[in-house]
């Protein structure tokens, strides 16, 4: 006799079809009228499976058919009959092969933003005495050593971050020329990207991006009363009248890759809808992605729990509208909707929360591997050097720290498929560790990942010839 | 599945997964994966006897409907097995063609040597 009970899942509808969401393996199921009632019949407590059977015959289904979706429910791990805790998550493959390098050309900046996790008041790195700015031999260094360190794999990704990467322009460019040759050499393809704060983007500059292909991001918070209240000069000035001509100007030349918007969230800017309607409306970006501030919670930026609240409704919100434009097979920008829809549309399950120390690493200007960008100079956190290679005996103890088996508090979590206890970088200012999952923002990302769910299952129900956008695999 | 429907690329993965830990796997079926019908009766010469070719119902071969020389088709034509006898459809179509009527003409059906 088998006893069954309910696996681990999250229910949801859409365009009034009901959905499973599959925890942890992250498959999305629809629900017929049958199998709806073999949930709803086992939500009572667990049963044996011939009593359940017959349970359902006196509901009135057909026997076979409904053995059958017993069967196929058991089958897909939506029913259990074991202990009800998924099986232990497997280690990645070791050595991993690295996808993207993010290089951290200067770690010198023209601004001074309050919330800075590198200059800020919760900054981690210890930038003093060492390199500024990346020479032209660490990059190109850096390069051979994405090239090498990346077997298998058919594409590669360069980043230039900083400080303010454009501080650094003259190495960026000699970087992608030698990296375009390097990787026609090795049979790979590679593309580029960086990230600005817009203040040193001149017409060359932009022709340049444009030119070789570069995908830009600017780092803007919004119209100009709330860029300007932490996007300031050393002096205190704003950065919004200097930076929104450039931007029109980068937009109207830059079209060989999309552009997108990057908003920090903090208590002093919220209105998430207005932002969205500034950016995407007035000044044109193509996409527009958000992201509250991350800090320490006794900073008088850091968003609160009613704070969060409230921009999960304003997200919501976007979302509808996103859905809407989606269901007559309309671009929206609201990246945070389209980040989230490509991972539930591919089902990932991660046993990391993102990359970070696996497929991507962080270079600093002198060369110092970090876990990401964001590690970058934070010598605790340093993966070894780009001369001597990975220390994989402190990328090995990182990466166990943040793997899901590590997080017993996420063990019971619905939505650790997509999470997987968030970003290091925001555990470690929050709670001294990477290897602890952010417990201030669970209910935030439950919340959220429902809302996608629920535009993901009304676009599978109404429009699913638009989830097929999300087919195309982002790495090769 | 006929019960739930797989949506995302994960699902998908599943359900060929599930197809071919627990689905019935069927020898000399053409086409794709079968519809899923039940019961199902599975097909071909080991569970189908053509009727009497092999013994009457008195266990001796005096009464058969057809004579045993039958069995001899029975592998070429209807089901090839190419293990034991020559296949009718590539390499010897001809291999019966001086054998008119099994019960008097066996004789004629000579050994291959591919």
């Amino acid at each position: 006799m088998t006893t069954l009970r309910l696996g681990e899942f999250h229910e949801f509808s859409g365009g009034g079809q009901d959905y499973l969401y599959l925890v942890p393996s992250g498959a999305i199921f629809a629900l017929d009228e049958l199998s709806s009632a073999v949930i709803q019949t086992l939500r009572a407590g667990e049963r044996e499976r011939l009593d359940l059977v017959a349970d359902l015959t006196t509901q009135g289904f057909n026997y076979v058919e409904a053995e059958e979706t017993v069967a196929e429910l058991y089958q897909s791990r939506a029913l259990t009959n074991g202990h009800g805790y998924a099986d232990e998550v497997q280690p990645a493959p070791m050595p991993f092969p690295l996808q993207t390098l993010v290089l951290n050309v200067t770690n010198q900046c023209n601004l001074s933003c309050k919330y800075c996790y590198e200059f800020g008041e919760d900054r981690l790195a210890m930038p003093e005495g060492k390199t500024k700015f990346m020479d032209e031999a660490t990059a190109f260094a850096a390069v051979d050593f994405l090239l090498a360190q990346s077997p298998g794999r058919r594409a590669v990704h360069l980043t230039f971050f900083g400080g303010e990467t454009l501080m650094n322009f003259k190495v960026v460019r000699a970087t992608i020329d030698y990296a375009r040759q390097q990787a026609h050499a090795a049979g790979k393809y590679i593309d580029f990207s960086l990230t600005t704060n817009a203040t040193l983007l001149t017409e060359p500059v932009i022709e340049y991006l444009a030119e070789q292909h570069v995908g830009v991001t600017i780092s803007i918070d919004g119209p100009q009363e709330m860029n300007d209240q932490l996007r300031v000069f050393s002096n205190g000035q704003g950065s919004y009248e200097m930076i929104a001509p450039k931007i029109k100007a980068l937009l109207a030349k830059h079209r060989t890759r999309p552009i997108a918007a990057r908003v920090t969230l903090t208590s002093q800017v919220v209105d998430v809808k207005k932002i969205y309607r500034h950016l995407k409306d007035e000044l044109g970006f193509h996409e527009v992605g958000f992201a509250p501030v991350t800090t320490s919670p006794v900073r008088l930026y850091a968003i609160g729990t009613n704070g969060l609240n409230s921009i999960l409704e304003q997200f919501t919100a976007l979302a509808e509208e996103y859905l809407e434009c989606a269901l007559r097979n309309e671009h929206h920008g609201f990246s945070n909707v389209s980040d989230t829809l490509a991972e539930l549309h591919a089902g990932i399950s991660k046993a990391h929360p993102c990359g970070a120390g696996l497929g991507l690493l962080g270079v600093s200007p002198s060369g110092d591997i970090a876990p990401c960008h964001r590690f970058v100079d934070a010598d605790a956190h340093k993966l070894g050097t780009i001369q001597t290679g990975i220390d994989r005996a402190q990328q090995a103890d990182f990466l166990e720290r943040g793997h899901i088996n590590r997080k017993p508090e996420c063990l019971t979590c619905w939505a650790r498929p997509v999470c997987s206890g968030g970003c290091y970088h925001e555990a470690f200012v929050r709670y001294g560790d990477t290897g602890q999952a952010n417990l201030h923002y669970c209910d935030w990302i439950r919340g959220w990942t429902d809302v996608c769910l629920r535009v993901y299952g009304e676009l599978a129900t109404r429009n699913p010839q638009f989830l097929a956008h999300f087919d195309e695999r982002k790495t090769l | 599945m006929k019960h739930i429907r797989a949506i995302n690329r994960k699902a998908v993965r599943i359900e060929e997964y599930v197809a071919a830990e627990f689905g019935d796997i069927v020898a000399l079926q053409q086409g794709g994966p079968p519809a899923p019908t039940r019961p199902h009766y599975p097909m071909g010469c080991s569970l189908v006897f053509s009727p009497g070719w092999e013994v009457d119902s008195t266990g001796g071969t005096a009464g058969l409907c057809q004579p045993v020389e039958r069995d001899l088709y029975d592998c070429y034509i209807s089901c090839f097995w190419p293990a034991q006898v020559p296949d009718h459809l590539n390499n010897y179509p001809d291999w019966t063609s001086k054998c008119a009527s099994a019960t008097k003409d066996w004789r004629n059906i000579d050994l291959v040597f591919p």
